[in-house]
């Protein structure tokens, strides 16, 4: 059976079920027990919309061109976000760079190459299953550790980037992993059959039918790392920069300004906080429709 | 790597195995394993970045003052090392983090997984993973210049900085996570257990309570457990919403410092390397990395069991 047909039988198998259990023996726990999942249901939804209403009350008187034209300031009429925009998005390309690569080459020797019954290989998966668990400040204090006191590099825009890159690894290595895993056996033994070889198969058959995946999987964890605070306070983002960053130059990436100027006790900076908040938001939107946008697009189903 | 040893054809048989030794293949493959081996290298790199500086501290500070005594002044003079201060605050925002996302989180799989018809499912779970990815920071923001203030016009008297506020919103930060994974949990039961329920005559709410919650028990609370886990370890939404302040106390209106807020307070500043302030983020980051590791590793066994049973 394939994967059409069994969603089609799952649906009419529920429809069925719902209306036999439509008829029979209502209870009043019955009752109270839908009401606390529609209740349930309905205060996770609520709570987001109540979220996006207050950020827009709060934000948009404060959303104008200086936000993106000036640098931060003591004086709320002239603060901007200008630098932290800047290193948001060398942030985003130093990930691109250092961490996509890592990830998406994990997943293809764990997927495509690793001997199945390995212990290393099983130590390995466990081992990137707890990293993608293990509490983001803990990365903050690696990077702390080896890179801004070990290597001596100082609170910088790179060592602040390669500490959400590995924060990063086990999210994309995962979603790497399902896309290769979706995409059928029959594929790679094809390939063989013609005579490529293994890598031959992954890197012209194999790796371009599960890239729409791969790319949904990237984009979301890179969403999730431009939008991370704690680790980089630990790597010393907590300055404010008024002129545009470099890689190896001190920096603050929009979390982090968002975060300054919210504890700031000034009414005007709570506004430029939540004007910050739209900017960035509308910003992981956008990165997270275009990856739902090429799941739709380009999803083979197999 | 695999064993295609060209040479290791035993008594004449056909040798099936490639004939050229393909070198530039076996270096990719190489690579491709290199960058496997770097999620171990983080690992390692964490254990040690947290035993070294951690290991000196224990040798000035007595793991017994650490663990048994409830003042936690390390930059005071004199100064005071017992970390229960932080562990009660941690565990105060998770209970209230706690006591929000896995009733309704659950709650909300099971509706998804078995009463919502396909289009609303498919409309509220793209809603909720939304909600998932709203950086903590904006959450923060939210319980400090929202929550609070509405706790504070409601008549509930808690300070500007408190437990209750922090919690509630890593509950709602949390309670997509519990829902995505207590569903597939419960998506994967198979459906024969559900018809032969409804066959003998239960309702939806029996086949629910009775027959899918404990088929999907393991999934549900290895969500659950992940979802402490997490709560233990946020950190942004603490530091904006619970403060700064080190004291042993469970009273939700009360600012407290959590684990998570201590390490981030003070590796902001700049505390000189190698003081004994500098080693107390180490001390109190590898009791926060234990306990989450604890945890973590529960969950992905309990996940484990109940792929076992199912798939």
């Amino acid at each position: 059976m394939n994967a059409a047909s069994r969603i089609a039988a799952d649906h009419a198998g529920r429809a069925v079920n719902r209306q036999l259990a439509g008829r029979r023996n209502r209870s009043l726990a019955a009752t109270i027990f839908l009401l606390y999942l529609l209740l349930s249901t309905a205060i996770g939804l609520i709570a987001l919309a109540v979220l996006l209403v207050t950020i827009l009350q709060d934000g948009l008187p404060y959303l104008d061109v200086m936000l993106f034209e000036n640098a931060p300031s003591a004086n709320p009429d002239r603060a901007g976000a200008r630098p932290a925009i800047i290193a948001s998005v060398l942030v985003a390309v130093v990930l691109l760079a250092t961490a996509l690569p890592i990830a998406i080459g994990t997943a293809v020797y764990l997927e495509e190459f690793a001997p199945r019954d390995s212990r290393i290989i099983r130590l390995i998966e466990l081992n990137i299953q707890n990293l993608a668990a293990v509490p983001s400040i803990i990365f903050g204090i690696l990077g702390l550790a080896f890179l801004v006191r070990g290597l001596d590099l100082g609170p910088v825009l790179l060592a602040g980037a390669l500490i959400l890159g590995l924060q990063m690894l086990p999210t994309v290595i995962i979603a790497a992993r399902e896309a290769l895993r979706a995409v059928p056996d029959t594929v790679r033994q094809g390939g063989m059959a013609l005579g490529a070889t293994r890598w031959q198969v992954v890197w012209r058959e194999v790796l371009p039918a599960a890239i729409p995946g791969i790319a949904t999987g990237s984009i979301l964890g890179m969403s999730r790392a431009i939008g991370e605070t704690a680790p980089l306070l630990m790597v010393g983002a907590a300055t404010f920069v008024s002129f545009n960053p470099g890689l190896l130059t001190q920096y603050t990436v929009l979390p982090i300004l968002i975060y300054q100027w919210i504890k700031l006790p000034q009414d005007a900076f709570q506004g430029l906080a939540a004007a910050a908040i739209i900017v960035l938001l509308v910003i992981l939107v956008t990165m997270n429709g275009f990856a739902i946008w090429l799941r739709n697009r380009y999803e083979r189903k197999w | 790597m695999q064993a295609t040893h060209p040479s290791s054809a035993p008594g004449g048989r056909p040798r099936l195995a490639a004939t050229s030794r393909r070198l530039g293949e076996r270096a990719i493959i190489g690579t491709l394993a290199l960058a496997a081996g770097i999620s171990v290298l983080v690992t390692v790199g964490i254990v040690i970045a947290l035993l070294v500086p951690s290991i000196e501290f224990f040798a000035e500070i007595s793991p017994a003052e650490f663990f048994g005594t409830a003042t936690w002044a390390p930059l005071f003079e004199p100064p005071a090392f017992g970390v229960i201060p932080l562990i009660v605050g941690t565990l105060s925002t998770t209970l209230w983090a706690c006591l929000i996302c896995l009733p309704l989180g659950l709650g909300t799989a099971i509706y998804l997984s078995e009463y919502a018809r396909p289009r609303v499912r498919q409309t509220v779970k793209p809603i909720l993973e939304v909600l998932a990815g709203i950086p903590t920071v904006v959450l923060g923001y939210f319980a400090l210049t929202v929550l609070t203030p509405t706790l504070r016009t409601l008549g509930w008297e808690v300070e500007i900085f408190n437990a209750f506020s922090a919690g509630v919103i890593i509950g709602v930060l949390l309670l997509p996570t519990v829902a995505s994974l207590s569903e597939d949990a419960m998506t994967a039961v198979p459906r024969s257990l559900r018809e032969g329920s409804f066959g003998l005559g239960a309702n939806r709410f029996q086949v629910s309570t009775r027959v899918v919650v404990p088929a999907a028990i393991s999934g549900i609370i290895a969500s659950f457990v992940l979802a402490v886990s997490r709560a233990i370890g946020e950190t942004t939404i603490v530091l904006l919403a619970a403060g700064q302040l080190a004291r042993t106390s469970f009273w939700p209106g009360d600012s407290v410092m959590t684990m998570t807020a201590f390490i981030a307070g003070t590796g902001s500043g700049d505390v000189p390397t190698g003081s004994i302030e500098y080693k107390t983020i180490f001390a109190v980051g590898l009791t926060l990395f234990v306990i989450t590791l604890i945890l973590n590793i529960i969950s992905i066994r309990l996940v484990r069991r109940f792929r076992e049973v199912y798939e």
